[in-house]
């Protein structure tokens, strides 16, 4: 796990490395201040001229700037180091989630991936930066505070070999229970926000069915519960306090009465007043520093589960082989599937697909339709490689798909999805991503083919018109016409409708598949639809059934033949209501 | 909403967390004062033990003044264990009363939310609002159980430091006063900039976190256009300038800590040196205590200045904690403070049964409701029954002042009607039944149910006999079963699966893993849209109200699956007035009467065969001749 992470910091190892030994130069010149003021204190009590005391004031003071140097620098370095880590591990996921197949989309949720993007990566700095800087300092400062104390005080400085224990234990004791506590309580608290988000967003629902108290009662109980873990775990840790506190009386005592003895009964030989104070000085120094690497451990525990999941996005690989050196040039927009089968995972229990066998010439406009669950779109998603087929062959322009360089193939294979989005930005930047460089001539060429320029022109600002994030202000049918508009952009020799003309009304359906059979004949399109007025006039109709192709055609064959495609159409044009358009 | 200011947000929050804990705050506060106080009196205690060794040293016989020493230190050790045990009761309360002050909050403000009016959700983005709970009570956490206290601990320490101080020596505390007042400054300077850009990266993530969202959903698309590189050039800009921002965020913060310390020993340093200087030139000392100056006096001193700047780098420290938090206290007062929705109806419905005629009020369930409404002027009350009679008349109405969306809205629905509505997006379909179930009140016009004015009806009332179906089904985060009793929480689950029967959702249902049981999570992300349709009709249907609304509820169900659920629809529907709003006109054809809207008026009315026969806009739709947007 540290080795994945570890691959993100970069550029900024040596900002990493530079923390830490900044940190210790800095540590290693505080510990020596106290040493140097205990024998300014001597000084001042022996008596010794001005002059004396200023010039070991300016060597103090001198010492003072480089540890407030060596302190900002450890800062900047750190500063860079921990968010310059933290940049690279969001740009590192985010670039591997561009890479991710839609198998690999389907296995993780928007909002789980927002999170580790946004929360988990901030744990993450913050443990970083407490790493290359309070982990390295605490232990240092130990260490040279202790070895300076010995220097002055001699077996007094063992007094610290009894505190630091009592309390490292402490804290120790305090982790060890809390840390469980928080792990169990931080999922109770994501139940407890994503059961406010339902009431946000069923506000409608509450308010109808007049459950407001209900809900409140719901969450009460919940918001309890979560309260109830969280207090017992801070109560343990309101112990850290209390067992700082007992430490440093006991030093105080210590040093008083076993100080003042040395002092007294040594004349001043194995213990001066000035020494006295320093010890005091250090043993402030050791215990606050293992405060410090106490919270360094709370800190290490919360990004724990941080990390696990943000590796977890670092570590899935693509599940397509995106096939670099393949085929570029794709010949012409004809199909086939040759025994295809397909499941959506390896250990699912039903194929989503079976045995499908099927040709569709180059230029073709092909209709499919079936009910919900059908494996519609499951199929056409095989076409542009959106997933591998389990077993079979897909082939395009007789040429295996996974033959073809898969950005090559996808922008032949132009799909618009049954669920659509529009990206915050104008009409303009929304239908370039599918030409980055179409004039706006290609632009309202596509829209009008789209039957999208008509309504696009009555806006005030035409194409520069803003659409809002998820394309709320428009409506579903105009979304969906934008989304067409840009798939054809595309130019591509085969154009995949999954029921993307479901909220346009039956007469600009229609327009829109005329304009098809006119402006672009060479293009092989399919349209799954759920309406058969949409596919009726297509070359060739196919009808799926559980994962099935349960019967292909034209219009006239299967209603005289088919009684799943005569249930349909029956069901949408009862006898005697028809009417003609 | 007004502006408040720092001081008057802190202010409130305390107050706020104070009425929450009215005796355990007091008690906090005096064990916070007394620690702080101990925490700073052992400088008198060293001072006398230092005189004492300074007196003594040469004789080298610890018999003579151990005694003395002794004796202060065991006030000390008294001192200690006093000021031990109020930390224990201090930190033990603390846990309680801030986890319990934040439960307090979450709870205030859901109550709050669920109290307020429709219009605020529509009007405010979900982000917005679930950013109180995710972002802005956290914040409140580290204010009240760190900074707080904190800041408390601090300024208590300091003045007593400072009363101490001049009790030794008026001379040594100017030079500390000097140095404090230069790390005050400091600390204004940098903890300002600090805040400034804590705040900047704040909202950095948040345009990062708006950003991933968006992308993240379209995820797909980015693939299906091989539009990776360019998703990857827009991260890369948000990414970087979060990373600017956080960086010149924490590079102030990781400063600060050594400036501080630094001038701290730079202090420590003048504060020897300027002992040294006085003593050596023998100064005539001020003081309280009208003790000399001596080494006795400047060791003490030492240790003090060094608490000093250690305080001070402690609220320095939470300065950062302070901002956010008062920012997060901020927003949450301002939900707080948002106006609730009004209820001044007084007709409630009751159950009742018929005796002797007349209608009677009774506790337990009948199957009759009644409307039970009291008579002001003779103090009388009358019952009525609920039919389902709804009425509008000339009713207008806008969401916003002077943008009216209705027009002139005329309409009788009978008991057992069934009322449809046609038209394009905006027409003001949803809106009519917005008002039906009072979301939004009408401005003009009057709507009477069963004849009564529908502001008399108590909301809840109101509410629990109409039944509504959306076509956004929202669903909740438990089993199937418990969903559809979410209708009616006293249903069986006999009752329940009756429901689910009717509105055709069982045949699914039972082939799901569980069941009836089965958990559903994520507003059912398990479920197809058209699965979760039929689960929220069901659960419209267990709640047997007179009036039900149907809001493009079957628009996700494919044509041959309503096939099979109109059956079950159809005998969901009778006996009740029921208003439809649906795009596909096979949902609504065989309605009693069909009102077809357009910027919202009524342009035509009447049944499907009536407006087929009038060659005019329905005519239109239904020949796919005009289109509906």
């Amino acid at each position: 796990m540290i080795k994945t992470l570890a691959k993100s910091i970069r550029e900024y190892k040596k900002d990493s490395i530079k923390t830490p030994i900044y940190v210790s130069l800095e540590v290693i010149i505080e510990c020596f201040i106290p040493f140097l003021i205990a024998s300014l204190v001597n000084d001042i009590k022996a008596g010794t001229s001005i002059s004396h005391l200023v010039y070991q004031g300016i060597f103090l003071v001198i010492l003072a700037g480089i540890s407030l140097t060596l302190g900002t620098l450890s800062g900047y370095a750190c500063a860079s180091a921990s968010c310059g880590f933290a940049k690279n591990l969001r740009k590192d996921m985010y670039y591997n989630i561009q890479n991710f197949s839609f198998a690999n989309i389907d296995r993780f949720s928007t909002s789980s991936l927002v999170t580790r993007l946004t929360t988990d990566v901030t744990n993450v700095q913050m443990a970083y930066m407490m790493i290359i800087r309070t982990a390295v300092r605490g232990p240092i400062m130990i260490v040279f505070a202790f070895v300076m104390a010995y220097i002055m005080g001699g077996k007094m400085a063992f007094v610290y070999l009894f505190t630091a224990p009592v309390l490292g234990l402490g804290l120790f004791f305090v982790m060890r229970k809390t840390i469980p506590i928080f792990k169990r309580v931080f999922k109770k608290y994501d139940n407890l926000n994503s059961s406010i988000q339902e009431n946000v967003k069923g506000i409608r629902v509450v308010k109808a069915f007049v459950r407001e108290d209900y809900e409140m009662s719901k969450f009460e109980n919940a918001a309890t519960s979560v309260t109830a873990d969280f207090t017992k775990a801070e109560r343990i840790l309101a112990w850290n306090s209390p067992i700082m506190q007992f430490c440093i009386y006991f030093m105080m005592i210590f040093v008083l009465t076993v100080g003042s003895y040395t002092v007294i009964t040594s004349r001043g030989m194995d213990l001066d007043v000035g020494q006295m104070s320093a010890l005091l000085t250090y043993s402030m120094m050791i215990l606050n520093s293992l405060m410090m690497l106490s919270m360094v451990f709370v800190m290490i525990t919360m990004a724990d589960e941080s990390s696990h999941r943000i590796v977890e996005v670092l570590n899935e690989k693509t599940t397509i082989d995106e096939n670099v050196d393949g085929i570029k040039d794709v010949q012409d927009g004809s199909i086939d599937f040759v025994d295809v089968n397909f499941a959506y995972s390896s250990h699912a229990k039903k194929m989503a697909l079976s045995d499908v066998n099927l040709h569709i010439d180059s230029g073709q406009t092909v209709g499919i339709v079936g009910g919900t669950g059908s494996s519609k779109t499951t199929l056409v998603q095989l076409i542009a490689r959106l997933y591998d087929v389990t077993s079979g062959s897909v082939k395009v322009a007789g040429i295996d798909v996974k033959e073809y360089n898969l950005d090559a193939l996808r922008d032949q294979v132009s799909m618009v999805l049954q669920k659509n989005v529009l990206f915050s930005g104008t009409i303009k930047d929304n239908l370039r991503w599918g030409n980055e460089n179409a004039t706006d001539e290609e632009m309202q060429e596509a829209c009008k083919l789209a039957q999208a320029d008509e309504f696009i022109s009555r806006f005030p600002e035409g194409y520069n018109t803003y659409i809002e994030q998820g394309g709320t202000n428009v409506s579903g049918g105009q979304k969906q016409r934008l989304c067409i508009a840009r798939a054809l952009l595309k130019k591509p020799k085969i154009l995949i409708l999954d029921d993307s003309t479901s909220a346009v009304d039956t007469k600009t359906d229609a327009l829109i598949r005329q304009g098809f059979e006119k402006f672009i004949p060479d293009t092989t399109k399919i349209i799954i639809a759920q309406r058969i007025a949409s596919v009726e006039d297509s070359d060739l109709i196919i009808v799926m059934d559980k994962g099935k192709v349960h019967a292909t055609g034209t219009h006239e064959q299967l209603l005289a033949n088919n009684e799943l495609y005569q249930e349909i159409y029956y069901s949408q044009n009862k006898k005697g209501e028809v009417l003609d358009a | 909403m007004h502006n408040q200011s720092h001081s008057s947000v802190a202010w409130r929050l305390i107050k706020t967390v104070f009425s929450f804990y009215p005796v355990a705050m007091p008690i906090m506060v005096v064990c916070i004062v007394f620690n702080a106080i101990i925490g700073s009196i052992p400088s008198i205690f060293m001072q006398n033990v230092i005189a004492i060794i300074e007196q003594n040293w040469e004789h080298g016989s610890w018999s003579s003044v151990s005694g003395e020493i002794m004796s202060l230190v065991s006030i000390l050790i008294a001192l200690y264990v006093l000021a031990l045990i109020s930390s224990i009761i201090f930190n033990q309360m603390m846990a309680v009363v801030s986890q319990g002050a934040l439960r307090k909050f979450r709870i205030k403000m859901f109550d709050k939310m669920e109290k307020l009016p429709i219009s605020y959700f529509d009007r405010n983005p979900h982000g917005d609002i679930m950013s109180y709970y995710t972002n802005d009570v956290d914040t409140l956490r580290q204010i009240i159980s760190q900074s707080f206290p904190q800041l408390l601990i601090s300024s208590l320490t300091v003045i007593t430091i400072f009363g101490i101080m001049l009790y030794f020596s008026f001379w040594m505390t100017a030079v500390v006063a000097v140095g404090i007042v230069v790390m005050l400054y400091v600390t204004r300077k940098i903890a300002g900039g600090s805040a400034k850009f804590f705040l900047r990266q704040q909202n950095a993530l948040a345009k990062e976190e708006g950003f991933v969202e968006e992308m993240m959903n379209g995820q797909k698309v980015i693939k299906v256009f091989t539009h990776e590189k360019q998703s990857k050039q827009a991260f890369d800009e948000i990414n970087e300038q979060l990373f600017s921002d956080s960086r010149q965020a924490n590079k102030y913060a990781n400063t600060l800590a050594p400036i501080i310390m630094n001038i701290g020993n730079v202090l420590y340093v003048v504060v020897a040196i300027f002992g040294g200087i006085f003593i050596v030139s023998d100064v005539q000392n001020i003081s309280f205590s009208g003790l000399a100056l001596s080494v006795s006096v400047v060791i003490p001193f030492l240790n003090m200045t060094r608490q000093f700047s250690g305080n001070i780098n402690q609220v320095s420290q939470q300065v950062n904690a302070v901002v956010m938090g008062l920012a997060g206290a901020r927003r949450v007062f301002e939900l707080l403070d948002q106006e609730e929705e009004k209820d001044e109806g007084y007709v409630t419905l009751v159950n009742a049964k018929e005796v002797d005629g007349k209608l009677v009020p009774c506790k337990e369930r009948t199957g009759i409701w009644a409307w039970q409404h009291p008579h002001k002027s003779d103090g009388s009350v009358t019952y009525k029954k609920v039919e389902g009679d709804v009425r509008l008349i000339d009713v207008d109405f806008a969401y916003v002042p002077g943008k009216t969306i209705l027009h002139d809205i005329s309409l009788y629905a009978e008991p057992g009607q069934k009322v449809a509505f046609v038209g394009s997006t905006g027409a003001g379909k949803t809106t009519i039944t917005n008002l039906l179930n009072r979301f939004y009140d009408i401005q003009k016009g009057k709507i009477r149910y069963d004849g009564i004015n529908i502001n008399k009806i108590k909301k809840a009332d109101l509410r629990r006999s109409i039944g509504i179906v959306l076509q956004d089904t929202n669903l909740f985060t438990d089993t199937v079963l418990e969903n559809i009793r979410y209708g009616k929480l006293d249903a069986t689950d006999e009752e329940c699966m009756i429901a689910a029967r009717l509105a055709g959702a069982d045949d699914f249902i039972s082939r799901l893993p569980d069941g009836y049981n089965t958990m559903l999570t994520g507003d059912g992300a398990n479920l197809s849209q058209g699965q979760r349709q039929l689960i929220s009709i069901a659960r419209a249907a267990v709640a047997d109200p007179p009036v039900m609304i149907l809001d493009e509820a079957t628009s996700s169900i494919d044509t041959r699956t309503e096939e099979t659920v109109q059956r079950g629809m159809d005998a969901l529907m009778l006996g009740r007035t029921v208003f439809v709003i649906a795009h596909r006109l096979s949902t609504i054809k065989n309605a009693d009467v069909i009102m077809v809207m357009e910027h919202g008026r009524i342009i035509e009315r009447g049944s499907h065969e009536e407006l087929l026969k009038e060659k005019g806009t329905y005519y239109q739709l239904y020949t796919g001749a005009f289109e509906l947007e």
